[in-house]
Formats: C-alpha cells, sequence, structure tokens
C-alpha cells in the first residue's frame, strides 16, 4: 500500500479523499493556488505544495507542477478528485511514466471514455443502446443546422470534451441552432481546450440514472447501483438519490451489466460512472462514461456500505476487490443536495464572495456533510460554485427527505447567494416526494423562477409563536437595563404579529405562546442574539435562523425566509396607518444580474430593441450569459461599457 | 361646583385637548401616513408611562381674530415617560393644530421640558411636525425659536439630544434640529430646509421637489444632516426607543448597562481571514464590528452618508461603546471632507457623555483632490484629528490593515492619548504605501523597474508590518484577529476607572 498520496485537486473533494486516505494511515500532500492557501484541504492534509496562482489553467490543470509536487513530496500516488485533471489521459500516461500511481482508471480508458463521439461508437460496439445523433465531427454553423434538421428538433449541442453543463446547449429550432452553436464551441475552447462541438436527439421527459461501477487491475468489476440525478437545473445536477425510485430489481441488473460489459470493453479498472438517459417507458440509452469519482457518490457510499476513495486507492495499489457482485446488497435510502453558491430569488445567478457565516448541521444521526470550506473562507469566481453537499441516509426514500428539511433548516450560511431555500423546497415539493421527476422537474414546476417555499397557515403560526416569544426575551433583557426610575417593568404579553401579509394575535406567558386564542405548546429557548433557535410544539421539532431587526425579525425556516414584524398589542392598531410602499420600478433599467465582466454590448444610444434581443453578453463563471430585452423600447443611455467588470445591479443600459 | 362636577370638568377638558385640531385633521393626518403627536408619544414610550404637562396651555395672540382660535396645548404635547425604565422627557409638536406651528406659548412649552430634563439630567427627543412660524404672532414667534436655540446650546453635552423629523420642518425651524445630537427623518412624509423649493425657484431659478431638496434620502446621502432615514413614523420611534438605550441620561451619569449571554471571550476565527489576500482588495469592516460587539448588535449612524468612515454604537459586556471605523469598501477607507466632519462630531459626542471610543483603523490616507483641498479639507480633517486629541473617555484602538501617513495620526493614535492601541498581523504602519514611498526615496531610479521593485519588495518587508511600529511602543500589543472581542472587552474593564482631565479653558477653539 502506498505511504504517502497526493490530491490534485482541492475543496470538498480534496478533503473527502483526505479523510480515507488518513483512515488508511496514508499521508497526504495537498497542492493549492494562491486563492487557496487559506483552505481546509490544505489545513487537512501532512503536507501542502503551492502550485501557482488562482486561475485553475495556470495551478490545478498543470500536469507538470503536480509532478513535480510528487516528486519534491515523494508522494507515490495521485488521487485526481472530480474536475482538473481527472479525466485526462495524457495526465495519466505522464504519471505512469514518471512511476507514480493514478487513482484512477488505465489512461486508454480515459481516452476512449473521454471523447463523447469515441465513447458513443464504442458504447454501439459493445451492445448498448445510444441516443440518435451525429457521430463525427461538425464543420460550422450551416453543417450543424443541416444535421439538427436530419436528427429532428429538439436535439442538445455538447462540447465534446465537456461535463457538468458547462458547454451544453438546447435547440429547439434552426434558430437556436444558429445563435448557439458558435457559443457553445467558444465555451468549449474557453473551458476545456477543445472547441469538438457534437449534436444528438434530445428526449423528452428524461430521467438521468447512472450507475456506479468498480473495478480492479485483476479484471473484476462489479456495479453498485445507480444513482438517480434527474434533479437538474441547466443539466447541473441539483439533488442526487440512491436507489432510484423509478427503476426496479430487473432494470437494475440489466443497466448494471451493460454498464459493466462497456467497462470490460476497455479494460476498466477503479471508479467510474456509466450515465443513461431514461424514458418514461423504462427504455434507457447511453449518455457518456465519467472516468472518475462523481460528486455524487456519498450516495453509493450510504447504500452499499462501500467506501468508494478507499476502493480506488486500493486498486491503484494492485489490490483486488474485497467482494464480488453478489456480496453488493443495497440498503436504506441516500439522498443528496448540492449547496450551490448561486441565487434561486434572483434567477440562480452565481453568487461569489466570502463566508461571513459558515456552519453547517451536525453531522451523525444519518446526516453527513461533505465540503471544503470554512466560515472565513472565499467563494471565488475561479472554482466550482458548489460550496457543500448535504447527504442524508434513512431507511426509506421519504425519512431521508425528512432529514434533509431538518438538516437544510440547520445549515447557516451568509454572505453570499446560496440555494438553501430552494434545495429544502425542492424536499417539500409534493411531485418530487412522489418520485415522479424528470429532469425536466425545475424547469416546470419552476417555469417563474422561485419566490421562497410555500408556507402553510400551520407553519405561519408557529413562526408567528416564535416571533412573539424572542420579542418577548428582547424586550425583557431592555427591560433590565440600568438607570431605571423604578423596578425593572414586565416585558409586553400581548403582541401582534404580521407574517406573510396577515396579522396574528399572540399571546406569551409562562405555561405557553398561544397564536389567535389558540394555544401552540410552544418550548423553546432563545437569548437575543442567538442565530438559530429550536423550538417545539407539543414535541414537534422546528428549527428556525432568527436575525433580529429594529421591528421584527427575519425568520428563515422550511425553504423560505419571511420578514416578521412584530408590535406590542397596545400600539399594533397604528400600523394600518403606515403606507405601503411600492419598491421603486427598475423595468426600465438593464441591470448586470451578477458580478461578471461585459464582453459584448450589442447596442447603442437611441437604438430600437424587440422584445428577447440579445443586448449585452455577460462572462461570470466562465459562462457567457445573453442578457435580453424583457419588452421593446429605445436605449436611452449606455451605462456600461465592454471590458467593464462590474457587480450586481450595476446599470448596463437605460431606456425610454 | 360639585366635586363630581369640576371632576367632569377636568376629563371634559382633556378630551378637548386630546381631540388636537379635530377628527377630520386628525384623519388628514393618517391618511398621509403619519401618526398624531400623541400617538407617537404612545408609541415612543412604555406603556402608560407619558405624563402630559402644559396641556391647558393656550396661545396669547389676539391679533386676526387669533383670540377666536384656542386649542388647548397650542399645538404642541409635551412631557415625561419612560423607554425601557429609563426617564426620557419629549415634546411632540401636533401638525392638526395650526398646522403644528411655533407660537410663544408653543415655545415656551418647549424651554419648560428642556429645563426640567437639563436640571434632572434627562434625554429630550424632539418629534417634530411642524409648518414653522405661526406667522400671525409674528416676531413673537421668532423670539421663541430663539429660546428653543439657547436652550438647545445649553443642553448641548449635558443631556443627550434626540430629533425626530416627521413632518415639515423649514425655515428657522430647522436649527433647533440641527444642534441637537441626532436627527431621525422619516422618507417621503419630512423635509428639512432653510428655504423652499418655491424661494428656490424663485432666487436661483433651480427647480426642485420637497423631497430632493430636503427629504430623509437628501438629508441622509448627500447633505449629511440628518443621521438615518426610516420607512415610516412606526420604524423611526421604535428604533428612537432602541437607540435611547444606548445613551446615557446626561453627562453625570455613566452609560447604561444592561445583561447579555454574549461571552466576553468569545473568539471568531472567522476573522483571521478577513483581510484578503491582496492588499488592493477591500473587505466590509462591518464584518468586524458585527463580530466584536455583543450580539452583532450594531446601530450605525449616518450609513448612508460618507460610507468610507463607519460610526455607530454597540455594546461590550452590555456596555455601550461608540465605533468608529474606516471603510475600505468605499473610497478605500480614506478620510474625506464628509468622512471627518462625521467622524469628529461622533467622537465628540462619545467623550462629552462618557462613551468609551474604539476605533478600527484601514486607512490609506487622505482623499487627494483639487475639489477636496479647496473645499478645506485641511480644516475638516482636523476636525476628527482635534476630536480624537481632545477626547478624555476609554481609547481602544485597533489597526487592521493599512495606517498611512497623516491619517494614520488622526486614527485614534498612541500619539494621541489612545489608551490601548492593538495591531492586527496584517497591519501596516507606514509613511505611505510602499509604492509611493520608494519612488520618493530612490527618484533616481525612477527608469529602471528591476531596481524600483526591489527596493519595494524591500520596503515592505521592513514596513508593511506592525512590528516596526510596536518596536517604539506606538502599538501596544499585536494580536490575533480572532481574540478582538476580548482584548476589547478586558481593555474596556481595565480603562472603567480611567481619569484624564485636559487643561481649564472656558472652551476650545475646534476648527469649524
Amino acid at each position: 500500500m502506498f505511504k504517502k498520496i497526493l490530491i490534485a485537486n482541492r475543496g470538498e473533494i480534496a478533503c473527502r479523499v483526505i479523510r480515507s486516505a488518513q483512515k488508511m494511515g496514508i499521508a497526504t500532500v495537498a497542492v493549492y493556488s494562491d486563492a487557496d492557501a487559506r483552505s481546509p484541504h490544505v489545513e487537512m492534509a501532512d503536507e501542502a505544495v503551492h502550485i501557482g496562482p488562482p486561475p485553475a489553467a495556470e495551478s490545478y490543470l498543470l500536469a507538470d507542477k503536480i509532478i513535480q509536487a510528487c516528486k519534491d513530496t515523494g508522494a507515490e500516488a495521485v488521487h485526481p478528485g472530480y474536475g482538473f485533471l481527472s479525466e485526462r489521459e495524457s495526465f495519466a500516461k505522464v504519471l505512469a511514466e514518471e512511476g507514480i500511481a493514478f487513482i484512477g482508471p488505465p489512461p486508454n480508458a480515459i481516452a476512449a471514455m473521454g471523447d463523447k463521439i469515441e465513447s458513443k461508437k464504442l458504447a454501439k460496439k459493445a451492445g448498448v443502446s445510444v441516443v440518435p445523433g451525429h457521430v463525427g465531427e461538425i464543420d460550422d454553423t450551416e453543417h450543424a443546422v443541416k444535421i439538427s434538421g436530419e436528427i429532428g428538433y429538439p436535439v442538445m449541442m455538447k462540447a465534446s470534451a465537456g461535463g457538468g453543463g458547462k458547454g451544453m446547449r438546447l435547440a429547439w429550432n434552426e434558430k437556436d441552432v444558429r445563435e448557439g452553436f458558435e457559443a457553445t464551441k467558444r465555451e468549449g475552447l474557453a473551458s476545456f481546450g477543445d472547441d469538438r462541438v457534437f449534436i444528438e436527439k434530445f428526449i423528452e421527459q428524461p430521467r438521468h440514472i447512472e450507475i456506479q461501477i468498480l473495478g480492479d487491475q485483476h479484471g473484476n468489476i462489479v456495479y453498485l447501483g445507480e444513482r438517480e440525478c434527474s434533479i437538474q437545473r441547466r443539466h447541473q445536477k441539483v439533488v442526487e438519490e440512491a436507489p432510484s425510485p423509478f427503476v426496479d430489481e430487473e432494470m437494475r441488473k440489466a443497466m448494471g451489466e451493460q454498464a459493466v460489459a462497456l467497462a470490460a470493453a476497455v479494460d476498466y479498472h477503479s471508479a467510474g460512472t456509466v450515465e443513461l438517459i431514461v424514458g418514461a417507458d423504462k427504455s434507457f440509452y447511453f449518455l457518456e462514461m465519467n472516468t472518475r469519482l462523481q460528486v455524487e457518490h456519498p450516495v453509493t457510499e450510504n447504500i452499499t456500505g462501500v467506501d468508494l476513495v478507499e476502493q480506488m486507492i486500493r486498486v491503484a495499489a494492485g489490490e483486488k476487490l474485497p467482494f464480488t457482485q453478489k456480496d453488493i446488497a443495497l440498503n436504506g435510502w441516500s439522498v443528496e443536495n448540492r449547496v450551490y453558491a448561486e441565487d434561486p430569488y434572483r434567477g440562480f445567478l452565481p453568487s461569489i464572495g466570502r463566508l461571513v457565516r459558515y456552519s453547517p448541521p451536525e453531522e451523525g444521526a444519518g446526516v453527513r456533510v461533505d465540503d471544503g470550506v470554512m466560515e472565513g473562507g472565499e467563494v471565488s469566481m475561479f472554482y466550482d460554485p458548489m460550496i457543500a453537499k448535504l447527504i442524508t441516509y434513512a431507511e426509506t426514500r421519504e425519512a431521508a427527505i425528512d432529514l434533509q428539511i431538518d438538516a437544510l433548516d440547520r445549515f447557516e450560511l451568509e454572505g453570499l447567494g446560496h440555494n438553501l431555500d430552494f434545495l429544502s423546497a425542492l424536499m417539500q415539493h409534493p411531485r418530487f416526494r412522489s418520485g415522479e421527476i424528470t429532469t425536466n422537474f425545475i424547469a416546470e414546476e419552476y417555469p417563474d423562477g422561485f419566490e421562497g417555499a410555500p408556507a402553510d397557515a400551520e407553519l405561519l403560526k408557529r413562526l408567528s409563536a416564535v416571533a412573539a416569544f424572542a420579542a418577548t426575551a428582547h424586550s425583557d433583557r431592555a427591560r433590565r437595563v440600568s438607570g431605571q426610575l423604578d423596578g425593572p417593568l414586565r416585558p409586553p404579553a400581548d403582541w401582534v404579529v404580521e407574517i406573510d401579509g396577515a396579522a396574528h394575535e399572540v399571546h406569551v406567558d409562562l405555561e405557553d405562546v398561544s397564536v389567535d386564542e389558540e394555544a401552540t405548546g410552544l418550548s423553546m429557548a432563545y437569548a437575543p442574539g442567538d442565530r438559530i433557535v429550536e423550538a417545539e410544539f407539543d414535541g414537534a421539532p422546528l428549527t428556525v435562523k432568527i436575525k433580529a431587526g429594529r421591528y421584527g425579525f427575519m425568520l428563515t425556516a422550511r425553504g423560505a425566509s419571511h420578514v416578521v414584524r412584530v408590535l406590542p398589542k397596545r400600539i399594533a392598531h397604528l400600523a394600518q396607518h403606515m403606507i405601503e410602499k411600492e419598491p421603486p420600478d427598475l423595468s426600465k433599467y438593464l441591470l448586470c444580474p451578477m458580478p461578471g465582466l461585459i464582453t459584448a454590448l450589442h447596442v447603442g444610444e437611441g437604438d430600437k430593441v424587440e422584445a428577447g434581443q440579445p443586448l449585452a453578453v455577460v462572462e461570470a463563471m466562465k459562462m457567457e450569459n445573453i442578457l435580453r430585452a424583457e419588452k421593446a423600447g429605445i436605449v436611452s443611455k449606455v451605462e456600461a461599457a465592454e471590458g467593464d467588470s462590474l457587480a450586481a445591479d450595476d446599470v448596463i443600459l437605460e431606456f425610454e | 361646583m360639585s366635586n363630581i362636577e369640576a371632576l367632569d370638568l377636568l376629563e371634559n377638558k382633556r378630551e378637548q385637548a386630546r381631540m388636537g385640531g379635530g377628527q377630520k385633521r386628525i384623519d388628514g393626518q393618517h391618511a398621509k401616513g403619519k401618526l398624531t403627536a400623541r400617538e407617537r408619544l404612545q408609541v415612543l414610550f412604555d406603556e402608560d408611562s407619558f405624563e402630559e404637562l402644559d396641556m391647558f396651555v393656550e396661545h396669547n395672540c389676539v391679533d386676526f381674530d387669533m383670540q377666536e382660535q384656542i386649542v388647548p396645548g397650542d399645538g404642541v404635547v409635551t412631557g415625561s415617560g419612560t423607554i425601557n425604565g429609563r426617564l426620557v422627557y419629549a415634546y411632540s409638536q401636533d401638525f392638526t393644530v395650526f398646522g403644528g406651528s411655533l407660537s410663544e406659548r408653543h415655545a415656551e412649552k418647549i424651554c419648560k421640558v428642556m429645563d426640567t430634563a437639563m436640571k434632572v439630567g434627562a434625554p429630550v427627543i424632539g418629534l417634530n411636525d411642524s409648518g414653522g412660524a405661526r406667522i400671525q404672532e409674528g416676531v413673537a414667534s421668532l423670539g421663541g425659536y430663539a429660546e428653543v436655540f439657547q436652550r438647545n446650546v445649553l443642553a448641548s453635552g449635558v443631556v443627550p439630544q434626540l430629533s425626530l423629523i416627521m413632518g415639515p420642518c423649514a425655515g428657522g425651524a430647522v436649527y433647533s434640529p440641527a444642534m441637537t445630537d441626532f436627527i431621525f427623518m422619516v422618507k417621503d412624509s419630512s423635509y428639512m430646509f432653510v428655504t423652499g423649493p418655491d424661494v428656490v425657484k424663485t432666487v436661483t431659478n433651480e427647480v426642485v421637489t420637497q423631497e430632493e431638496l430636503g427629504g430623509a434620502v437628501t438629508h441622509t446621502t448627500k447633505s449629511g444632516v440628518a443621521d438615518v432615514a426610516f420607512e415610516n413614523d412606526l420604524e423611526a420611534l421604535m428604533a428612537a426607543r432602541d437607540f435611547i438605550d444606548y445613551l446615557p441620561a446626561s453627562n453625570r451619569e455613566d452609560p447604561p448597562e444592561r445583561p447579555t449571554a454574549d461571552a466576553w471571550d468569545r473568539e471568531e476565527p472567522s476573522l483571521d481571514t478577513l483581510i484578503p489576500a491582496s492588499a488592493a482588495m477591500p473587505y466590509d469592516m462591518h464584518e468586524l464590528i458585527r463580530k466584536t460587539v455583543d450580539e452583532g448588535d450594531f446601530f450605525e449612524i449616518q450609513p448612508a452618508h460618507a460610507g468610507n468612515i463607519i460610526i455607530g454604537f454597540g455594546r461590550i459586556e452590555g456596555r455601550t461603546v461608540g465605533i468608529v471605523a474606516n471603510q475600505p469598501t468605499v473610497l478605500a477607507g480614506c478620510l474625506d471632507i464628509a468622512a471627518s466632519k462625521k467622524g469628529g462630531r461622533f467622537v465628540r459626542f462619545c467623550d462629552a457623555f462618557e462613551i468609551p471610543i474604539v476605533t478600527f483603523v484601514d486607512v490609506p490616507g487622505f482623499l487627494p483632490g483639487v475639489g477636496q483641498e479647496h473645499n478645506g479639507i485641511i480644516k475638516h480633517g482636523a476636525k476628527l484629528l482635534f476630536a480624537y486629541a481632545e477626547a478624555t473617555v476609554p481609547k481602544i484602538t485597533v489597526i487592521t490593515r493599512k495606517a498611512y501617513g497623516g491619517a494614520y495620526d488622526v486614527m485614534a493614535s498612541k500619539h494621541l492619548r489612545g489608551d490601548l492601541n492593538y495591531a492586527w498581523p496584517t497591519a501596516e504602519i507606514a509613511v505611505m504605501g510602499a509604492k509611493g514611498a520608494v519612488e520618493i526615496i530612490f527618484r533616481k531610479d525612477a527608469g529602471d523597474p528591476d531596481k524600483i521593485a526591489a527596493k519595494t519588495k524591500e520596503y515592505e518587508d521592513r514596513f508593511a508590518n506592525p512590528f516596526v511600529a510596536a518596536s517604539k511602543g506606538f502599538i501596544d500589543e499585536v494580536i490575533m484577529p480572532h481574540s478582538t472581542r476580548k482584548r476589547i472587552a478586558l481593555g474596556l474593564r481595565k480603562l472603567r476607572n480611567k481619569q484624564l482631565e485636559n487643561p481649564w479653558k472656558k472652551h476650545d477653539n475646534i476648527p469649524l
């Protein structure tokens, strides 16, 4: 077994690999860019090597630097994590030449599967069904239009070397192909150094289900069940679970055996994932094979009890798999939520910044948190916007989902936009809970964006009780100030709480808190300054994040934040005279939706624009975002220029 | 008159007084989103604690048939009550009575509460909602204003004075709030100006709305005349309650103290990474402030004006402290005219009322510019310097990053009698940034970029740290960022009995 390994990655996956290595008694070496000098993976590892400036192309993607770091530290093997160098044949090859073990598949397998066009050909040959599409290179936009017409719309344009949602564009018609083909190429070039694009049939109402396989260097390959990753947004996975609510034993066996056959065809070893697209009729087609550890591997670990990272290390060291296919049993249900630095309240725009507060829920009792950040850390524009993975495990799907809801309520995250509320909303969504999901779930259920999970009357009642209880605590404390005229005053017992546009009368006394004269059975502890409240209503727990304002509280629970106004009852009637002010009209401005760089500005002052017309392009997180006119109008002022770096909400254009 | 009748008479008279200008005008007030004078006092004070005085005062004007129009109280409600149990005096102008206009008697009522507050040592809160002078009374009304002004001045530094502008406040009337310690305004329903839009139009031909000329937003962003803007009456009044909780009753008493569950020695590991890797990168100083004070509760003053300096009140171990901090996200935290005025006045308030001052420093210097120089940055910058230098309250300073040049001296440095001057390991105390310094010292090498780079590195290594200053005793201790709260709390405990007096003088001559 190796004595020391190097992890050629950052963030949560670097920490994840280090944990398994430490468990196995293997020393670890971290690498880091300038941006990660103070990151947890650097702290966790036994040694750390600086490899360059923040951009990945100048640090984490430099094979030479990684190899030099191995030599300098005496690391015998490299775990590449996911992304970066994990699926580069050249990297695996160079390592082999240098006599350093690659904790991953053989180079030829990476090469065969890494190219989406080549892998399709291979899959076809191995007898795996594939989605209709054009296998071969595409010359230009005209060629792309022709091919798309032959396949039949809708089609998907994908950067050949792409993955993880980058470099993919859906086209419903010829116009979409004409608009998007070149951009797809550019993104492929910018992100992966390869501008080849392929086009295939887009399957409607599809599910994304994938098979985890694991092989050793002695010809043994097993499949570890499936993961369902249908909850995606713009082809970026958001929620994953294992097993899939859609897959039965027979289907699992068929999918698993095909996946193993494909892996065997390329002499695969280590961990790998065969991604399949599954139709409503349970037909499944090969999408691609990921020749690396997947982000969502923990759900498989939970239901199989196999530590995938440990097995990858053992396989790389030449060990045989300690189990065969018949030993693999699936127990319980596991769900993973990806906590992203993106703001669902603002069209899921990427968000960067400092983690002013970061405190994930406590691990244990079915809750696992894989993260690589800490309070005071930074989510930078240079890397993936995933902050953490929240994984739950329980006997049943429903219980695992309920654990998620509770854990998300406990997840404290401030300083940048994040999707905690959205994840909670998904977990509570009846359709998600029913298991009737497709990859279009988010687009179908949230066509107009996200405005917080709906709160039912019971929840609002409970939040009102929490708010009044907290207000009483604040008032009680304020009335214990020094220098009073007489002895301490008692805090008010009767409050009027305004939440989501409705007012509730709340009475607080030592016995109970009642809302609109109904007992709530509330029991909670609160001291001013607390940020999380653990309340119980007749024994039913509710965790609430609380932020005190001058006029009430902001309460966050169950996937939404509620601005709650709390007034002593004796003056509450005066609130009726206050005029609710309309927020200012921003529709006459084009605002920069996220921090980013203006790479193109298509209009000038005095130009007439039509609804849907592209106005500007903002590049952020390596993605080109086309900003379109919401309605027809005339540009009256241009406030920004190409090449400007803008903050969110900076004005780009003003309309008449 | 029987005893019963006498009691009924009183009740009737009170009822009449409480109706102010009548139901129609009260409805008018409400329709504008404004509360009445008495409703405001009801919100401001603890339940049933407000005791009204001079309810039956009437004006003494007999011109223009004014004797026919008598409303008991004469357009202002005065008295005292408690805010969280502590005594506070207040007057509340009643816009429903003669438009809240100020008569001689109206002014006398205000003067009476101010005189009483001064005698007993309690804060005064003025709720302003007045059309201006009672024109019918002429010069008597002007005299009334001046009587109030005189008392504002005498009370300044003796009892805290807070003004809430909740309606019009125009002409000479503005000078009473102007001389109080703090001004809160209500958005869209209050305005302050010396001359209104009509006169402005006539004289300068400028067309401007009341809101643009002197609304809450204007005064809390552009002019800096007002301290905080609120959405409506309720928010302003609730905030005033919170605000008073920070302030001592008078200059004869210590700031109030209240219990807190927040541990004095709470550590904040995340502060160790607050300073970005690059010196050119800003960070939000609010985070340090919120993570330092009790419960993260910081009452910021003038948040929307001169954002390059942050001022406000917080508590450490339940006791009020005044916070002054440079803000790197605005103008890189440079001191300019507006910031110096804002900071200077706040420091003087804290000093007058024995509120310890905690200063967080990240200042690259004074803001350069023709505008700044021509508008008198020299005299205005001197205000902040003067204020810090004369302050005798406990002064604790933490330098987080840059403390360059004269601005280093200004920001509660050791030399200005700072009691505890701490620096984070990331502090750079120097006469200027390395680049600028090298360009001057090695001017002859200006054409040799390699040499300049080498010298810049050398300068950085030598001076871009707190240890040179610490070696001279200008920094008392270099502290870990995560221990900032603990250090400040401990320091304040030790400084509780600090005694320091300035030489006797009639008063100083701060550069105005």
